[in-house]
């Protein structure tokens, strides 16, 4: 189990890889984002997007997904109040595969709640050309090992 | 937006979108499938966790602003459609600032979601769009603030006649 001690600033875990299939483009967007650039093949094509691209807000649950299978349900964390900035660099396309790391930008323990620390980390994704799709910094709870 | 070229997008101007009624049987989907830390999706894990009981996750939350957001949308560009007006539909989004998870949000709850326009802008490097800024607020039932973020979107300039 990972704690607050073990996500020293600097420190980096690797996140993915994801494999974005179309179905499940399709089926989130269906769900909460039904754009036809998000739907439709034909119409991604011709918009702005260029092509069958996720949601931007299906990015965000893939990646959360890859943080947790990386490195969050192995350590003892404690939620998240927000995030600073979420960049939306490029589209992330269907039968593209997402990876990328977690760092750690720096690191406090809470002065009203001494059993949890504050970590502030940024989150990056790639697709298999080296393209940066995403970038996320926020901020992640971890309870700490000795109070 | 709301099918409205950026020229006609008002400073100021709130619009209600509706509302997203979290489930247990939508909750425990959505985070078994994105985000299956413990207080997510186990009822006993999640009742020593840090919301002491079942919570849904921040993304769901999101993820559902989006759905109320392109609903209400979409309704008013069919409605500029059936009234035989230009309609500009949604562009895509950049990205976005200072989302907060305010409060937990749990099942048997239901989040009444809203937008304010705050800014928008011209883009030197695509004369036909510009950039509307909005900040995004998400109410449950009992009419507290749980969700926030500022949002900024591409929006298409009014066509030449």
């Amino acid at each position: 189990m990972l704690y607050y001690e073990d996500f020293e600033a600097g420190r980096t875990f690797p996140l993915g890889p994801y494999p974005v299939t179309r179905e499940e483009v399709i089926s989130f967007a269906r769900e909460f984002d039904p754009q036809e650039f998000h739907l439709d093949e034909q119409a991604a094509k011709a918009s702005l997007l260029g092509g069958l691209a996720a949601s931007g807000w299906h990015s965000c649950a893939m990646l959360m997904r890859m943080i947790c299978d990386g490195y969050l349900n192995r350590s003892a964390g404690l939620g998240s109040p927000g995030l600073s900035e979420v960049k939306w660099l490029k589209p992330v396309f269907a039968g593209e595969t997402l990876a990328g790391t977690m760092t750690v930008l720096s690191r406090r323990v809470s002065k009203s709640r001494p059993e949890m620390g504050i970590l502030e980390c940024r989150w990056e994704l790639f697709n298999g050309k080296g393209e940066k799709k995403v970038e996320q910094t926020g901020v992640n709870f971890m309870r700490v090992r000795q109070p | 937006m709301m099918g409205l070229p950026l020229e006609d997008t008002e400073t100021g101007a709130t619009f209600d979108l509706g509302r997203y009624e979290f489930t247990r049987a939508n909750v425990l989907s959505f985070a078994r499938r994105f985000d299956p830390q413990p207080f997510h999706i186990d009822d006993e894990a999640a009742a020593r966790g840090p919301f002491g009981r079942l919570a849904a996750s921040g993304w769901h939350t999101a993820a559902a602003w989006m759905k109320c957001y392109i609903a209400t949308s979409q309704a008013a560009e069919a409605k500029l459609k059936a009234d035989g007006k230009p309609c500009y539909t949604t562009r895509p989004s950049p990205g976005f600032n200072n989302l907060k998870w305010l409060m937990p949000v749990c099942p048997g709850d239901t989040v009444t979601y809203r937008t304010t326009i705050t800014g928008k802008r011209d883009l030197a490097s695509r004369p036909d769009l510009g950039l509307v800024f909005s900040f995004n607020e998400g109410f449950n039932q009992r009419g507290e603030l749980v969700f926030s973020f500022e949002g900024k979107a591409l929006s298409a300039k009014r066509r030449p006649p």
